[in-house]
């Protein structure tokens, strides 16, 4: 590489650079209001109401952050929101991989009008269901319980694990599982023994997708947790900002305490996301 | 039975509170949500009625349209730079997950802070650079609240459209561009017409379920309106649920009607997804 240095490559250094640059303001110009938020988060509260409005604090406050997972309230809202979205990922991941096993060695009658119906409750989100939602767990009695959020949770987001697991589960040669066969395995050893640890990254993949939408699920747990103390994140934190109190930088570091894990997993999986969003139809 | 537990879940979860929309939207109830017998189709009638409909049906038909549109424009250009290999791409493509992977709700009422009359950093911003003279309340002044909600709109659906455009563009062969240099093309025309059509499929793929997500969306309008009484910048899904659960309406039927209309949209969109990607099970 070093040999060659013509113009031509210098022309192609240069334009890398600019490139980069331009890359740079992007990622600046994505992240902006999220910088507004850390600085927002990072402001003492008499900086809050400063006229004209500043973009950086003057005297940098980290306390809030403290504060805020000192807070009671915030401390019941992560213990919530990490109880629902852990047990709905593993529901998930319990009903998902038999049916993406099922779906992915075997061809049967109905096998198009499953995998139709998951489609369809993929492209829903429970928000054009939710006064249905509502009344069932109004009339089963189940407003204000975990088990109606951790439910909702696991149906909506049902359809991205059958997605990236049945992809994963088609990719293991089947000479593999056949020769398992052979050695007297039957088939749900086989699945638990030689396909879910080959396919591991596809059921970490599916279950840090599970587990972020269920994190952030915002309308159902509005709509069934009226009682304070059950709020998981997304419903509680709204309550630092009403009508009556206006903490925006304890709203704000508790964002940030919340958004900061979700992108990180989020990155990990990134390669998957397109292709468990559009079932298939993008390569 | 394999599929047991999955289709446990969505008939549950899914099929069933669907089936009870449908017998909602044929009902009455009392304020405190008592089933008060069967009305037939009076809700329909009732909803047809509302004098807010007109406003709300404009309101969903500009959010979603203007939403979708931009940001198919935005992600195309976005997705050709991010094709490129420069240092740093990892870090831009990072950058672009945070406002996917942020909580919506979170995501709203950052803007609210950012757009606020007083205390936002929006207004000082544009006026330091002459855009604007006087400030503006951005969220309380009815020409302008459709237009910030948008923005906000636009700006977390393009990670998920450019993340689509990007593998697009990345599953189209590379011999294919070595043959239009070969034979001469410019980079515009190679643009127009190789890279334009091969990445039609996915360009399809990404409007449909835009459309999809930005007509569910609830966050955003639930958020930035939230100060503005009345019905005059709600989308359908947000009236409905104001219909349904603001204190002072409470009336099911007449939601669950609005739920259903709603419901048929989204699966008439649904459709159209699946047409467009001619989709198989054995393909899926």
């Amino acid at each position: 590489m070093a040999v060659e240095i013509s113009v031509a490559g210098a022309r192609g250094a240069f334009r890398r650079v600019r490139l980069a640059c331009a890359g740079l303001l992007l990622a600046l110009v994505v992240t902006a209001p999220y910088l507004v938020m850390l600085f927002t988060a990072a402001k003492p509260v008499g900086e809050l109401r400063a006229s004209p409005p500043r973009l950086t604090p003057v005297a940098w406050h980290w306390d809030t952050f403290v504060d805020v997972l000192r807070d009671p309230g915030f401390q019941s809202w992560l213990r919530v929101s990490l109880s629902v979205a852990l047990a709905s990922t593993a529901l998930v991941v319990l009903a998902a991989v038999p049916a993406a096993y099922y779906t992915a060695r075997h061809r049967f009658r109905g096998r198009t009008a499953f995998l139709f119906l998951v489609l369809v409750t993929q492209m829903f989100s429970p928000t054009a269901l939710v006064v249905g939602l509502h009344r069932e767990f109004f009339e089963l009695g189940l407003i204000n319980t975990y088990a109606a959020l951790i439910l909702t949770n696991a149906a909506f987001n049902l359809a991205f694990a059958i997605w990236i697991l049945r992809a994963f589960f088609a990719s293991i040669p089947r000479e593999i599982e056949d020769a398992a066969a052979v050695d007297g395995c039957g088939r749900l050893r086989v699945l638990v023994r030689i396909v879910l640890p080959l396919s591991l990254p596809g059921v970490v993949t599916a279950g840090i997708f599970a587990f972020i939408a269920a994190w952030n699920e915002y309308i159902v747990a509005l709509t069934l947790m009226t009682d304070p103390d059950k709020r998981p994140l997304t419903v509680g934190i709204t309550s630092y900002v009403t009508a009556y109190v206006q903490h925006w930088n304890s709203l704000f570091a508790a964002s940030i305490i919340t958004i900061v894990p979700v992108v990180v997993l989020f990155a990990l999986i990134e390669r998957h996301l397109v292709g468990g969003l559009t079932a298939g139809s993008v390569k | 039975m394999w599929l047991g537990p999955s289709l446990a879940l969505i008939g549950a979860v899914v099929a069933y509170p669907a089936a009870l929309l449908i017998r909602a939207s044929l009902s009455q109830y009392s304020v405190t949500g008592l089933y008060q017998g069967s009305v037939g189709l009076r809700n329909y009638a009732r909803l047809l009625r509302q004098e807010a409909l007109t406003t709300v049906v404009a309101n969903t038909l500009v959010w979603v349209t203007v939403i979708v549109m931009v940001t198919l424009m935005l992600s195309l250009g976005l997705a050709q730079f991010l094709d490129k290999s420069f240092p740093g791409r990892r870090l831009v493509r990072w950058a672009l997950i945070v406002p996917w992977a942020a909580s919506l709700i979170m995501t709203s009422k950052l803007f609210v802070w950012i757009y606020d009359y007083y205390f936002g950093i929006l207004n000082p911003m544009l006026q330091s650079l002459g855009v604007l003279h006087h400030p503006v309340d951005w969220l309380g002044d009815d020409s302008t609240v459709m237009g910030a909600m948008i923005t906000v709109g636009i700006f977390v659906s393009l990670p998920f459209t450019t993340y689509v455009l990007l593998a697009g563009l990345q599953a189209i062969p590379a011999d294919v561009f070595e043959a239009a240099r070969v034979d001469g093309a410019s980079a515009w025309r190679t643009y127009r017409s190789v890279t334009f059509p091969l990445l039609r499929p996915a360009l399809l793929v990404a409007a449909v379920l835009n459309i999809i997500y930005v007509f569910n969306s609830f966050p955003i309008v639930w958020t930035l309106n939230d100060r503005n009484p009345g019905f005059g910048h709600d989308t359908m899904i947000t009236y409905m649920y104001k219909i349904a659960f603001k204190s002072s309406l409470r009336d099911v039927g007449l939601a669950a009607a609005l739920g259903v209309v709603n419901v048929l949209l989204i699966l008439l969109a649904v459709l159209v997804y699946l047409r467009s990607v001619r989709w198989r099970a054995q393909e899926a």
